[in-house]
């Protein structure tokens, strides 16, 4: 039995695992008309969990790193950053997923008991101390990701996608798998520390470097990340937009705790075997990300373009040492909140029976309504990395890192492709501002959600007043680890 | 007034305006308008204590403020002037109080969106000079290509869109390599601070790369042959008042650019390179002269004039490198620099304002459609043959201290120089007063040239304070040179020491 020491860390994983359980059996007594109540529980559950989370950071006392259950549990600084980024961003997904559901007539219980589940996924993924762990964490979040990119059970499109997602991750499972079953093999152990010991130890790492490949593969292919991006366009674009908003957001944050934990942490022995593999999915990433982005007609298409050279981006920053790591978690944790603000803004601009994905559905949304168009132009430029938006400062510190360790020619490389990759940020503005309505259609969201969004949208230019103090963290984070 | 936050202010003042301008929606045109031209008329006054109190016996940042604001990457919002930059922020902003009365009638649409963009465009062009922070000027100098997106594409003419995504791609891809050169001077010397990155010692290689990095950025901002070509779209499709912004400031970013980073920061290799850099400014002087020459329509002219024009701010401050310990006019080189960017911000402002008085009666800007125009608008005529003399460099206007400054030191480093540069003289009056001849005088040539009524008190307004301006500078430009001398001195013993 595990005394109630050992589960005061975990409280948040348990207040998420028993909000979702309440949301599933609340869902079967729920009409569809009342459905507020599941988003609230949902709301409650996270926003409890978030304080279980900082509590042990309100005293003067500093988190001490504890590592539970014989070593399959790590709570330390970096992952209490990240799950609280976590938290943050679900908020908006919750909110924003609320008005799709209605619109779309498919709200049920299941979705934000799915949604929980997967947010369990992603604080095991980032908790993991042990590869199991981490792969348990990993697959819970991919199986509840599948349900929902399936969730739209009618739609053709949904459906497919939800295959192509559950076969290629699958695939992909089992080379992570296979990798790090070469890796117990050549060190012995599954725990990441001792893993990193071992091969600290050890003088030949040809069998590590073997299932690293696969590792490394595994993990490419769950972040999206070219050559292993196939994926990534079909899915976005056939699952319903709340799900898109989900997967898009907070579990790249946890794919980044994922990679840190298993090459910074327990990999970084053969740093010099695996810096050349990132360098070129990076690099990769970023060229066919930016690259394809520019043909996109459908926006959500376009975002899952983007996402990929985002991806790129932030792998980048895994070059750079301590500081690139730290350079990579501020990367990700802003881009999940542009990206939920972007998807965010798909959703309240669609109503009942239609939904803007296509981005000639943005055309004079400044006539429209200047507002939101305002809002838009703050996301896509903070996407695009315009200065003085909260996105440039991201791209500047993951250059600035790369650049440190005496990486022209490949920020070089990333910054020319940055560029390209505005164009079809502009485009959209050009889209909004420049282009005439198409239709006269009213903004039919509520007044929360477009509360939300405004601040959503508006963090991207309030945040440069914040950068300093999450940059703080981030590097507190690393440095702890 | 506490001096220290006077910097601050002028920033901050126009983009508060701009966001509450915003926030009035699109029904309150007459509010968003009266707000705008307060606002400008505000930060006008709030420069002239920046004037006034500035100290033209020391070199040194005056009105400093610093705070550090992510001290994990050494970036501090740092602000200061010095006789380079203070001249550039008084112009900004007494352009952009014309600019706003400029656009008073002729913006019907989405008047608060067309405000709130130039107030946002003057904060972030009053940053730029201010900026003493390299990341800091970095972020201002990219900001403002936003609204300036949204002014060309919005209220643009019929092939805005085409006019203003190339103008963005050009200066967005010219500076994102200013900014890998930045990231690596920060390398270099842990200081994101200008002022650190001018005492630091680096090779003739390194140097190379990061002019070579600086000048891709300034070159198309100024713009420079060969890429100068967004420019004439830009101007020609955009609106009035954002050509003027566009001729009058935004090109000067450009040269202070070349002042404030690229000598001081790469001083060998900005000696080394210097020949190229005279070649093209040559160029740009002759052939995009000639170019002018035949150009159809009226904004193309002036833009390509303006490019001309340009080309004798790069003379000018590269020509310093020749006379540098020969001559003691090196001064003269920098300072005609300095007073022909200013001059050109008053000249090129007032034509394309007369161009836009035009337009805004006949809906066309091409030479041929006009003609004669001086029976129906008198006063109108006046000033637009006077603005066309000065852009041509008559004795008595400001377009001629400049050009003559820098002819003058030119004819030091090669006669040749010298002698080509002066060939702007009979250029810029072939093209200048070809277009007036045949827009002005000759007899009427239409009936809708007939109908013309002659400019209204407000239009007149604002070409008469322009003309003012013009003569003023022309007649006695001590003042100005006055104000950058000592500036000038300190950048040229910065660029007479090698830092190799």
């Amino acid at each position: 039995m595990f005394g109630w020491s050992e589960l005061t860390p975990v409280l948040p994983e348990l207040i998420i695992l028993a909000t979702a359980c309440i949301v599933l059996i609340l869902g079967l007594f729920t009409t569809h008309e009342k459905g507020g109540l599941l988003v609230l529980t949902s709301i409650a559950g996270v926003v409890f969990a978030a304080i279980a989370t900082a509590k042990s950071h309100m005293g003067t006392q500093e988190l001490v790193k504890q590592v539970l259950f014989n070593g399959n549990f790590v709570r330390d600084y970096m992952g209490d950053v990240l799950k609280v980024a976590v938290y943050f961003i679900m908020l908006f997904v919750f909110i924003y997923s609320k008005q799709y559901l209605r619109n779309k007539n498919i709200f049920k219980g299941e979705f934000f008991a799915l949604m929980l589940f997967g947010l369990l996924g992603i604080m095991i993924m980032i908790s993991g101390y042990n590869y199991i762990t981490l792969y348990l964490g990993l697959e819970l979040l991919a199986l509840s990701s599948y349900a929902l990119v399936a969730y739209d059970r009618d739609n053709a499109q949904s459906n497919e996608s939800a295959m192509k997602y559950f076969i290629l991750g699958a695939i992909a499972s089992g080379m992570l798998l296979y990798g790090m079953s070469m890796i117990y093999g050549a060190t012995g152990s599954l725990q990441i520390d001792q893993i990193s010991a071992a091969i600290g130890q050890s003088q030949d790492t040809m069998l590590v470097v073997f299932g690293l490949v696969f590792v490394l593969v595994g993990v490419a292919f769950k972040l999206g990340a070219a050559p292993f991006h196939m994926w990534v366009p079909d899915v976005y674009q056939g699952a319903p937009t709340a799900t898109t908003l989900f997967i898009s957001s907070a579990p790249k944050i946890a794919a980044f705790a994922f990679a840190v934990r298993i090459l910074g942490q327990s990999l970084d022995g053969v740093f010099a075997q695996w810096q050349h593999i990132i360098a070129v999915i990076a690099l990769l990433s970023i060229i066919i990300g930016n690259l394809f982005a520019l043909q996109q007609t459908n926006i959500k298409r376009l975002f899952a373009y983007s996402t990929i050279s985002h991806i790129g981006f932030m792998l980048l920053g895994f070059l750079g040492g301590e500081e690139g790591y730290s350079a990579s978690m501020f990367y990700i944790i802003t881009y999940a909140l542009m990206s939920v603000a972007g998807f965010g803004m798909i959703i309240v601009l669609s109503c009942k029976g239609f939904e803007a994905e296509n981005i000639s559905d943005f055309k004079g949304l400044n006539q429209r309504n200047g507002w939101f168009a305002f809002m838009m132009l703050l996301i896509v430029a903070s996407m695009a990395g315009f200065p003085p938006l909260v996105g440039f400062f991201s791209k500047l510190y993951v250059l600035k890192a790369v650049v440190d360790q005496g990486f022209y020619v490949l920020a070089s490389i990333a910054v020319i492709f940055a560029v390209i990759g505005s164009f079809y940020y502009l485009k959209l503005i050009k889209v909004m501002y420049f282009d005439e309505s198409e239709s006269d259609q009213e903004i039919t969201a509520g007044f929360d959600v477009k509360s939300i969004l405004s601040f959503n949208a508006l963090l991207q230019l309030a945040l440069l007043l914040f950068i300093p103090s999450i940059l703080g963290y981030c590097i507190k984070a690393i440095e702890s680890l | 007034m506490n001096s220290w936050s006077l910097l601050s202010l002028l920033i901050w003042l126009p983009i508060i305006a701009a966001f509450a301008i915003l926030a009035l929606g699109p029904n309150r045109a007459g509010l968003a308008r009266l707000l705008a031209m307060l606002t400008a008329v505000l930060t006008l006054l709030l420069s002239i204590p920046l004037w006034q109190n500035f100290d033209t016996t020391t070199a040194a940042m005056q009105f400093v403020e610093k705070v550090a604001w992510i001290p994990s990457l050494n970036i501090n919002y740092h602000l200061g002037v010095d006789g380079i930059a203070m001249p550039l922020i008084v112009l900004t902003t007494f352009i952009t109080v014309l600019t706003v009365l400029s656009a008073w009638k002729v913006i019907t649409k989405n008047v608060h969106q067309f405000m709130a963009a130039f107030l946002m465009l003057e904060a972030f062009m009053i940053g730029v000079f201010c900026a003493q922070d390299a990341m800091l000027f970095y972020i201002f100098f990219e900001a403002m290509l936003i609204p300036m997106f949204l002014i060309i594409g919005i209220w643009g003419g019929p092939n805005r869109v085409y006019a203003t995504i190339k103008f963005f791609i050009y200066t967005f891809f010219g500076s994102v390599f200013m900014l890998i050169a930045l990231i690596y001077l920060y390398m270099k010397g842990g200081s994101f601070a200008i002022a650190d990155m001018a005492e630091l010692t680096l090779s003739l290689k390194e140097q190379t790369w990061i002019f070579f990095a600086f000048f891709l950025a300034f070159a198309v901002k100024i713009p420079m042959f060969p890429v100068h070509t967004w420019l004439p779209d830009a101007h020609v499709e955009a609106p009035t008042a954002g050509s003027v912004i566009l001729a009058a400031i935004m090109l000067k970013i450009g040269g202070y650019g070349f002042l404030r980073f690229s000598l001081p920061i790469t001083p060998d290799a900005s000696s080394d390179l210097a020949g190229i850099v005279i070649a093209l400014s040559l160029i740009a002087i002759v052939y995009i002269g000639l170019i002018a020459m035949v150009q159809k329509d009226m904004k193309k002219l002036i833009a390509y004039s303006s490019i001309s024009h340009m080309g004798f701010v790069t003379l000018g401050i590269f020509i310093a490198f020749a006379l540098i310990g020969k001559s003691a006019d090196t001064n003269m080189a920098l300072e005609g620099a300095m007073v022909q960017m200013v001059s050109h911000g008053f000249i090129s402002a007032a034509l394309f304002l007369c161009v836009g008085v035009l337009y805004d009666r006949m809906h066309t800007r091409k030479i041929s459609s006009y003609g004669g125009v001086i029976n129906t608008m008198p006063i109108f005529g006046a000033f637009f043959v006077f603005f066309a003399m000065s852009n041509a460099g008559l004795p008595g206007t400001s377009g001629f201290v400049g050009e003559f400054m820098i002819i003058l030191s030119s004819f030091q480093a090669s006669f040749w120089f010298a002698f080509l540069a002066a060939l702007t003289l009979i250029f810029g009056a072939a093209y200048s007063l070809w277009m007036v001849k045949r827009v002005v005088f000759g007899e009427v040539k239409s009936e809708s040239v007939a109908q013309l009524t002659d400019i209204t008190k407000r239009e007149s307004f604002i070409l008469a304070v322009l003309a003012l301006a013009v003569l003023g500078l022309g007649l006695y430009p001590e003042p100005l040179i006055d104000v950058m001398r000592v500036s000038v001195e300190h950048l040229i013993q910065q660029i007479s020491v090698t830092k190799v």
